[in-house]
């Protein structure tokens, strides 16, 4: 009888799908330029928001009157605000806000999308087209306009934009997860697990959760990016992170626009730290997509 | 068709019952009494003042009476009195909403006409220097924020050129002139943003129109490129452009939420976030409401001309 050599992995291997799919984003980053800068711009922000306390120079919360509204010099390569806190201190630490509450968001967000889209995807029927038009009923709110009318009915936080921002993406994520799951449905493999005798919850977990986490990945990707852009406007409008936290959007809204003419720099810098955040996150959703689900491209 | 149109309608119906029921739980989870928050912030109001709103405001009602009273104030066009203001709803919403429409009705004007060209120059130019520049048009219009945007837009304007946009909103029936001053950085602003979305998608469809068989006959009929790109590839190209476009209906309204912030123009959107801060939940929940009404409709409208359009469609 033939063997299979140790050191070969087999389908049959879990560990196989997530080599394959790292092997293959390597392949696209490698390919594609936009790629590995948006895979390096992520690194640098990851990077920044872990060791803000060791990267930035400053406190960002300790007010230096003496030197309010200073232009960006060496000392200060950002500039400093209208109660003299380092503004390149409070982007670094920023980063961590904004990162923080989009992982969170896009993380509870995409694991109670896919519950929903499994279960609607895997038994249809009457609860499906329940939780369908429920999903349908949410999306026809502007995800901005629901997460404003979440927040103002809980109260003005980071913690709660952040649970606004995780409701807003549920729909969209079932959606997908819904449709990857009735496809992968249909494949002969699930239903000789059927025929076997397999229960459903081992069907779901071992023959259709990973056919469906690829996309899954990618639309998390590309949600973090959204995230970070919802939870900076609304920060921006006064109900999302409060003050003194840093946060991009409420520096933008607090000092940035109340100083615009006298100190541009006030609104330039963290303005450029959330266009650079979301920018990093799309391309590589962009880059997942290519590397992993060339038939999501379509859809995006 | 007829069909199609019953089954469409039979289905924004349901969608349209859960939204108001969505918007209508919201606004009832709220911590404590949205009046309470509300008398707590303006200061000491006794006991009975308290029970004497809540009364008029039909508070002590049970939830599904609120509730059908808040459907039929709805349905006739009557929603009741902002808390804050005492103004009655429909008198603000008569003076927010032209704007917001002007606004929207420009910015989807400036994206589209930004994003077509550069969608169709982007194509026929595939990974050329034009190619690239239009993409990252798009991509940048997709990650810059609105407010940042219209922020700087201010600033610059008020630096470079020492230009600040009138003060004081000003109706297009009085002035033109001063109307579109006001209106038009604004919509530039929604408009370039807006324009992302439908940029990528003019490139990718057309990309794949410039490779169909008639494409290429007419290529070898010896017609002028420009008659090929326009005539033959792009007219069939905009079809899936147009449903993008329902698609971004949504970005287009939550987009004025910000802009009339930032611009200080007095829309739905300027509203609905100072009710918000204000916790004027009557008017919260009907603006939204309405946002949602107009957005199920609209993307009714964009499915029945698809349908209209594209005959197959119908029939699935």
């Amino acid at each position: 009888m033939a063997t299979v050599p140790a050191h070969v992995v087999t389908f049959d291997d879990p560990r196989a799908a997530s080599i394959g799919r790292l092997q293959s984003l390597w392949r696209t980053i490698r390919r594609k330029p936009l790629g590995a800068a948006s895979a390096a711009l992520l690194t640098v922000i990851v990077l920044m928001a872990i060791f803000a306390d060791v990267l930035a120079p400053y406190d960002p919360l300790e007010p230096h009157p003496e030197i309010r509204l200073s232009a960006p010099s060496r000392a200060h390569p950002f500039g400093t605000d209208d109660i003299g806190r380092d503004v390149l201190s409070r982007i670094i630490h920023g980063a961590r806000i904004s990162l923080w509450v989009g992982l969170l968001a896009v993380g509870i967000g995409t694991a109670a999308g896919m519950l929903i889209g499994l279960v609607c995807g895997y038994w249809e029927g009457r609860l499906d087209l329940i939780m369908q038009r429920l999903m349908d009923a949410i999306q026809a709110i502007p995800g901005l306009v629901l997460a404003l009318a979440i927040v103002s009915v809980l109260k003005p936080s980071t913690t709660n934009a952040m649970l606004a921002i995780a409701i807003v993406i549920i729909p969209g994520n079932s959606r997908i997860v819904r449709g990857a799951v009735l496809s992968t449905k249909q494949n002969r493999y699930v239903e000789a697990a059927q025929a076997m005798g397999c229960r459903h919850p081992r069907i779901i977990a071992s023959h259709i959760l990973p056919n469906v986490t690829a996309p899954i990945l990618v639309i998390a990707s590309i949600w973090l990016g959204n995230a970070i852009l919802i939870e900076a406007t609304l920060s921006f409008l006064g109900v999302g992170t409060q003050p003194p936290t840093p946060s991009w959007g409420l520096m933008l809204s607090s000092t940035g626009r109340a100083f615009m003419e006298q100190a541009p720099w006030l609104a330039i810098f963290p303005g450029m730290a959330i266009s650079l955040a979301v920018l990093g996150f799309n391309l590589f959703g962009d880059t997942l997509r290519d590397a992993w689900d060339p038939k999501l491209r379509r859809r995006g | 068709m007829h069909r199609y149109v019953i089954r469409r309608l039979l289905l924004a119906f349901p969608v349209l019952a859960l939204s108001s029921l969505i918007v209508f739980g919201l606004m009832r989870v709220m911590p404590g009494d949205a009046l309470i928050a509300l008398m707590g912030e303006s200061g000491n109001v006794g006991e009975k003042e308290l029970a004497k709103l809540r009364k008029e405001l039909g508070l002590d009602k049970p939830y599904h009476e609120q509730y059908l009273i808040w459907l039929w104030q709805m349905v006739s066009l009557n929603p009741g009195d902002s808390i804050f203001t005492n103004e009655p709803i429909p008198v603000s919403l008569k003076k927010a909403i032209p704007v917001t429409l002007e606004l929207a009705a420009l910015a989807l004007i400036i994206g589209l006409v930004i994003a077509v060209p550069i969608g169709v120059l982007s194509a026929t130019r595939q990974d050329k220097p034009a190619d690239y520049v239009g993409r990252v048009v798009a991509v940048s219009g997709l990650s810059i924020p609105d407010f940042w945007l219209g922020t700087l837009v201010i600033t610059f304007a008020a630096i470079w050129v020492h230009w600040i946009p009138p003060i004081g909103y000003v109706s297009i029936w009085e002035s033109p002139s001063r109307n579109l001053q006001q209106f038009l950085l604004p919509a530039a602003v929604l408009g370039f943003r807006l324009s992302a979305a439908t940029m990528r998608m003019t490139r990718s469809t057309v990309l794949e129109t410039l490779r169909e068989d008639y494409v290429r006959t007419a290529w070898a009929k010896g017609l002028a490129g420009r008659i090929v790109v326009y005539k033959h590839a792009l007219k069939n190209a905009l079809i899936p452009v147009v449903t993008i476009i329902g698609g971004q209906l949504g970005v287009l309204l939550a987009g004025t939420f910000v802009v009339e912030q930032i611009f200080a123009l007095p829309g739905m959107g300027r509203l609905t976030v100072e009710a918000i801060l204000y916790r004027d939940y009557p008017v919260v929940q009907t603006n939204v409401m309405l946002v949602a009404a107009t957005l199920v409709t609209l993307n009714l409208l964009v499915d029945l001309t698809y349908a209209w359009l594209d005959p197959r469609i119908r029939y699935q």
